[in-house]
């Protein structure tokens, strides 16, 4: 399966009036993951982040065109 | 001076009981003539309840302050007869744009679908929202509107409240069964009454500047982030009536409001974003800061707080009089019902907690609007960017852009007032929803849906043909309609023919109500006096239809 570039924000069970609410809640989420943290302690909750992630999806040709993507413009 | 408005000077006219020195108890005083008080005032007085409105002025918002009203704040205008003066007057639009940097990274459209009356948002001035609004209660004989008339201090009771109010003759007292407190974020009365607003402080400060130009720019919302003109901040434009354009330009927090407000200051910052030859007039300007907080509760007894003294939030979402407008909107019926006897005062407990769950829902998006807007730590704003820069290209990200999500009513999906359903329906018109419009015909005359909907309790019964209605349902309606909360039953039916006697049928010339309420032959809604879904079901039922409004007003056992 190809990278999925398409909004795919969900929760099992939760029903949405509005599009943005589920990116949203993503969004919030990951925001509060950061709160107080030194910029330093921010960085290294990033690194684990991508690992637990890049974990979870497995599959090396999907991360490898995610790293691609995520290297572009920088 | 502003020089495209010429403010209204209300006349003041010295009040009744104090000429003659006599007490008087009113049902209903409303504090505060601002557009959410004075909504309050309409919606009550031209359902029969006599109201008198006192506001310390005598003429309308002074600075143009709030721009957008959104379709859910204009179809209530519409029912309390300020709707047209106001679209007409506003300038409507559906579409924003996003920028980050020099490039647009994401857009998004109000309004997908055809077949509304009502666009997304109209943008207007405030003042004239409120001369629209002071003109409509002037036509209306139970509406007191009384303007230089401060309340100065409150005592509450079991039983209602008691004024002492000051006017350019001096003081006296007026007492009410209901106060309905109107008087805006800087309250007098809630301080008075010791009542607490909670939330938090966002240490940022706008300029805003209302300048006159001739410019050909669509009529949309344009957003930045960090754009060449203004680094490291967010500027937001707005057109409004009278080639009156809104400029809301991202200050920060170290920023002096005074030094900020003058002209040799805020000139260039225009001049940077325009380009120098065009010419502009400054009409306005002013430096803000905003909060995010709420009352705990919007009910004390007989006081019920509507509007900005019951709740603020940030300017991102233009959630601040649109969401006051929905207080007055939910308000209205209740308290007429509780008046009128016909429900128990626990009714208004519903008010409060059905804008308090409206009020979360609007704090919460206009708090994620402002934290997207100006990112507190590093981490943040490095998210913030790789959003924006990854928007461009990919679909994902646009939707996690967050330029403020406006103003859109709320689903009460927990109130206590909805009949869960029985029986399965697709789509959103779930019980506690905010009704969708749809374009109708009756009489062969093109009407919308939220045009005949509204003001009472309504039973909207979806059939094949008005033909097919036997007698028995005929019988219903109108055992329905006599009841001491009548009920309306309505026809809707994909076309008209001829109606049965005694009923009014509406035609769905354009399937969009069947499309949007997942309606077939059968389909029962009943609908609150404001517009939402109190239940539903697939085959017409007296008595759940009986015991719904039962539920609806606080009369179940
Ligand atoms: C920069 C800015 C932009 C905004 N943009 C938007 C927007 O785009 N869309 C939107 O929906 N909202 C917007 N808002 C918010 C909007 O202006 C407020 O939410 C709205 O004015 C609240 O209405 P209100 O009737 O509750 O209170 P107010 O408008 O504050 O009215 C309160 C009234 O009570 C009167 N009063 C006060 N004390 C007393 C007293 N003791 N006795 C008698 N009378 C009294 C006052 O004179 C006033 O007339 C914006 C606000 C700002 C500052």
């Amino acid at each position: 399966m190809p990278l999925n570039l398409k909004p795919n924000f969900a929760e099992p069970g939760k029903r949405y009036f509005r599009a943005y609410t589920p990116g949203d809640d993503f969004y919030e989420a990951l925001i509060e993951t950061h709160r107080d943290l030194s910029d330093e302690q921010s960085a290294l909750v990033n690194a684990k982040l991508v690992l637990l992630l890049s974990n979870h999806i497995g599959d090396l040709s999907v991360l490898r065109e995610a790293m691609q993507i995520a290297r572009q413009d920088v | 001076m502003l020089s495209t408005y010429q403010y209204p000077k209300y006349d003041y006219v010295q009040p009744p009981e104090q000429k003659s020195g006599e007490r008087k108890r009113h049902p209903v005083v409303v504090v505060g003539a601002g557009p959410v008080g004075l909504a309050a005032a309409i919606d009550l007085a031209q359902s029969g309840v006599p109201v008198v409105v006192l506001d310390d002025d005598d003429t309308v918002s002074v600075g143009s302050r709030g721009v957008c009203y959104a379709k859910r704040a204009l179809e209530i205008l519409d029912r309390i007869g300020a709707g047209d003066a106001c679209v007409a007057k506003g300038v409507s639009w559906n579409v924003g744009r996003t920028f980050f940097r020099e490039e647009e990274v994401y857009n998004f459209n109000l309004l997908p679908q055809p077949d509304h009356k009502r666009p997304g948002m109209v943008n207007l001035q405030q003042y004239y929202l409120e001369e629209f609004e002071v003109r409509r209660a002037q036509q209306l004989p139970k509406l007191d509107l009384r303007f230089r008339n401060k309340v100065v201090s409150v005592t509450s009771t079991a039983e209602g409240a008691t004024l002492q109010v000051e006017t350019p003759d001096g003081a006296y007292t007026i007492e009410a069964d209901w106060l309905v407190v109107a008087d805006g974020a800087r309250s007098g009365i809630r301080k008075m009454m010791n009542l607490e607003i909670e939330g938090k402080v966002f240490t940022d400060r706008f300029l805003i500047a209302d300048v006159v130009m001739k410019a050909e720019f669509p009529a949309e919302r344009w957003f930045w982030f960090d754009p060449p003109f203004h680094p490291g901040h967010s500027v937001l434009l707005h057109r409004q009536a009278d080639n009156v354009w809104r400029i809301d330009f991202q200050l920060g927090w170290q920023a002096d409001p005074e030094e900020e407000k003058k002209p040799e200051k805020v000139i260039p910052r225009i001049k940077a974003m325009l380009g120098d030859e065009r010419e502009f007039e400054l009409e306005w300007v002013s430096v803000y800061t905003f909060q995010c907080r709420r009352m705990n509760d919007f009910r004390h007894g007989r006081l019920l707080f509507v509007g900005d003294v019951a709740h603020q939030v940030s300017p991102f979402g233009a959630r601040g009089a649109n969401s006051g407008i929905q207080d007055a909107d939910n308000l209205g019926w209740k308290l007429k019902l509780v008046l009128d006897g016909l429900a128990p005062e626990r009714l208004l407990d519903s008010y409060s907690e059905e804008r308090i769950f409206a009020a979360d829902e609007n704090l919460l998006n206009s708090t994620r609007s402002t934290d997207f807007i100006t990112p507190k730590s590093k981490a943040s704003l490095t998210f913030r960017n790789a959003v924006l820069t990854l928007a461009r290209d990919h679909a994902f990200a646009r939707t996690l852009v967050n330029s403020g999500r406006l103003s859109v009513p709320c689903f009460l999906t927990k109130s206590r007032l909805n009949t869960p359903d029985t029986d399965a329906f697709a789509g959103d018109m779930i019980p506690g929803a905010p009704m969708d419009d749809a374009p109708l015909q009756e009489d062969g005359q093109d009407c919308w849906l939220l045009d005949r909907v509204g003001n009472r309790f309504m039973a909207l019964v979806y059939v094949e043909s008005a033909a097919a209605v036997d007698a028995a349902m005929t019988q219903a309606a109108s055992t329905l309609a006599a009841a001491p909360i009548p009920v309306e039953v309505v026809l809707l039916a994909p076309t008209a023919g001829p109606p049965p006697a005694g009923l009014r049928v509406l035609e769905d010339v354009a399937g969009r109500f069947a499309e949007r309420y997942d309606a077939r032959p059968g389909t029962v809604y009943l609908l609150r006096p404001d517009q939402h879904v109190a239940g539903r079901w697939r085959a017409f039922d007296t008595a759940r239809i009986e015991a719904a409004l039962a539920r609806a007003t606080c009369n179940a056992q």
